[in-house]
């Protein structure tokens, strides 16, 4: 499903590097997990896969079903199936969160050529998947993640790749900020969605979301690189012994 | 001193050629005294404290600068909207276009009618207001207008008015050089709402003396016209009676110089005046100008002043927002509130704002704040990465910037006809 090769990233207008060649494969219908100490370049990497502005790619590429998500706009990836899981969602004061989400839908639909959906669907589907999410009516009138609390903002985020269905859904750092209770809740809306032909890349520093979403396949990233691959048992490794072992490994 | 001979000088040019009109009646008297206010004052000049930011040159030049007519292709604002429409072409009333002037609860008139009877409570504002005004800032433009009017309507609303008035300026020739001076007097507990759209003239000078008596209220929403080359000059000055209600605002989308003065006064306790506005301008060939004034007198206790005014500029566009509160000192329990944003689409356009406040009392809650600023890219990002494109997600970013200044309108009908123009504006200038 998702294909890195070779992935080289700086920053506009620097010259130092962040991603010094990452390779990773995520296939549809699994859970791939990156961990790695801060500065590592996660967040980086999910940034580039979403195409958000201000990153030079050096070298490589990143392709979604065969289609370089590199060449494409923000947009175009959204509709191509990509959704990024903000680690800090952007308040979005005087948008409502119901017609942002409207808009959203209906734009990703155009871009695919499908039929809009109409106003009333949408409200039984919003409302339906909020319930699930314990999120309230009045949450969804509200200015986009305006005033909303740490948890709320994160579950607002789960609403959102809820609504809109993508193949490819990057985690990044979902579970800072959230206490066991509301961790509980998103990895709950995380798993709901899992599914044969959806594939998932979750970043994070800590194991205990891993608890709630069991990986496949597990990363560590450390300097731009991923510098090992394993089983769910190898976060169980960094929770017990930090990184650096596996660093010093790694050298 | 050079300047001022020079200002009289401009002066005497600009009042070449013009006469009192015939039949003025009573108001030859307030026109007189308004000339030798006018003549004491002399024409606003980029050295005025007031004209700092907008330059007065071509509304002061004794011809209108040709304006192109524009012919947007689209409905009219508010024309889905029960009315009472009184339509003027370049500045002079139309019969056959308007509609009756009669309504329930409401006297109308057109100001030549009123001139040439003796009704008292259109002589007892005409001019009177305006003159008020005119301390502590001069605003020589608008005794020009008390002066020189040539047409207008007089409004007294004794109860509740079923609909609104709807003033419709249309702009008929290239040259045109209108003049319009409007009374409005609310009765104690009646209430009127006042619309206004069009582009009125090649340059318009407009005037409108509001009372709202005690217990009162007005509103005036009003959608200044497209037509890129049109000018105007446009004051309203309101003297606000006892628990009465004033809320006005205005959309102002293209033209290439645009000035608009509120200047109300509370004398009463206890009132409210809610004044907003939603300027959408490009630039570009047409250039496009405009600036609010605002200056709000707390002279009584326990009001409540609201300004809200947001401007979003692009290509070269310019916003100028001159905001007061003067609180007097026995004006206690004053809440004063000022609100000044701009929204820059690129680095070429700018805007000036100046606001002030001004205290002599001990017990109020006064605040005011203005910020300048692009896009938020980050919030621009964020919608992108969820699928709405770039063009329609800045669209979104400028309704929501707007928002606060569109919500000062009450009804809903005429927010939503509002919000259709804004939309329109963004379809027309997206990408």
């Amino acid at each position: 499903m998702l294909e890195i090769k070779n992935l080289h990233v700086s920053l506009e207008g620097e010259d130092k590097a962040i991603l010094k060649g990452v390779n990773l494969t995520v296939e549809a219908g699994k859970v791939h997990a990156i961990m790695g100490p801060n500065g590592s370049g996660k967040s980086t990497l999910s940034y580039v896969l979403s195409g958000r502005g201000g990153y030079v790619v050096t070298d490589g590429e990143a392709r979604l079903n065969g289609e370089n998500l590199l060449d494409m706009e923000p947009e175009d990836r959204a509709a191509a199936g990509v959704f990024l899981a903000f680690q800090y969602p952007v308040e979005i004061p005087g948008v409502g969160n119901m017609t942002f989400l409207r808009t959203a839908v209906n734009a990703q639909r155009k871009a695919r050529g499908q039929e809009e959906m109409s106003a009333a669907d949408f409200l039984k589907e919003i409302r339906a998947r909020a319930k699930d999410l314990k999120i309230d009516a009045e949450m969804l009138k509200r200015p986009v993640n305006v005033g909303f609390s740490g948890g709320e903002k994160k579950r607002n985020e789960i609403l959102q790749m809820a609504m809109l269905e993508p193949k490819m859904c990057i985690l990044d750092e979902t579970d800072s900020g959230l206490d066991v209770d509301a961790m509980k809740l998103v990895a709950d809306g995380v798993n709901a969605l899992r599914s044969e032909d959806r594939g998932f890349l979750v970043i994070t520093h800590y194991q205990r979301l891993l608890d709630h979403i069991k990986p496949d396949v597990v990363h560590i990233m450390s300097d731009g690189r991923i510098i090992k691959t394993g089983g769910p048992e190898l976060a169980l490794d960094v929770e017990q012994n930090g990184y650096a072992d596996l660093l010093a490994e790694a050298v | 001193m050079a300047a001022p001979a020079l200002k009289h000088d401009m002066l005497a040019a600009r009042l070449d050629g013009l006469t009192l009109p015939e039949g003025a009646g009573w108001s030859v008297e307030a026109r007189t005294s308004a000339l030798s206010r006018l003549n004491a004052m002399g024409l606003p000049g980029k050295r005025d404290e007031y004209w700092k930011y907008t330059d007065p040159a071509t509304l002061n030049q004794p011809q209108a600068p040709r304006a192109g007519l524009f012919e947007t292709g689209e409905a009219m604002p508010f024309s889905g909207i029960d009315r009472l429409k009184i339509v003027f072409v370049d500045g002079v009333f139309d019969a056959e276009a308007s509609d009756d002037l009669a309504m329930d609860g409401v006297e109308i008139e057109r100001l030549s009618d009123a001139m040439s009877r003796d009704i008292h409570w259109v002589r007892d504002l005409y001019g009177v207001l305006e003159t008020r005004g005119q301390s502590p800032v001069q605003r020589p433009l608008a005794a020009l207008n008390t002066a020189h009017a040539t047409d207008g309507v007089v409004i007294r609303a004794t109860g509740k008015a079923p609909k609104p008035i709807s003033l419709i300026y249309l702009h008929g020739t290239e040259t045109s050089d209108a003049i319009l001076h409007h009374v409005v007097k609310v009765e104690d507990g009646a209430e009127v709402t006042v619309l206004e759209n069009g582009p009125a003239a090649a340059r318009l000078s407009k005037v409108m003396e509001v009372e709202v008596a005690d217990g009162s209220a007005f509103h005036h929403v009003r959608a200044q016209g497209r037509d890129h080359e049109r000018r105007a000059v446009t004051h309203m000055f309101a003297r606000l009676g006892r628990e009465s209600v004033y809320k006005s605002f205005s959309l102002t989308v293209n033209g290439v110089l645009t000035r608009n003065e509120q200047v109300v006064e509370f004398v009463g306790d206890h009132g409210v005046a809610h004044i907003a506005g939603a300027a959408l301008g490009d630039g570009g060939k047409d250039a496009f100008h405009q600036d609010d004034t605002v200056f709000v007198t707390h002279d009584a206790t326990d009001c409540e002043s609201r300004q809200v005014f947001k401007k979003v500029l692009r290509n070269g566009a310019v916003g100028v927002f001159q905001g007061k509160i003067l609180v007097k000192p026995h004006a206690q329990r004053t809440d004063g509130y000022q609100l000044s944003q701009s929204l820059l689409l690129d680095d070429d356009s700018t805007f000036q704002a100046k606001p002030e406040l001004e205290i002599y009392a001990d017990d109020v809650q006064c605040s005011h704040g203005s910020t300048t600023g692009a896009i938020d890219e980050e919030a621009l990002f964020y919608l992108r990465s969820r699928g709405v494109p770039e063009g329609p997600a800045t669209d979104l970013l400028v309704l929501a910037f707007l928002a606060e200044a569109i919500q000062e309108i009450e009804a809903e009908t005429l927010r939503d006809d509002i919000l259709t123009r804004l939309q329109g504006w963004l379809d027309r200038h997206s990408g």
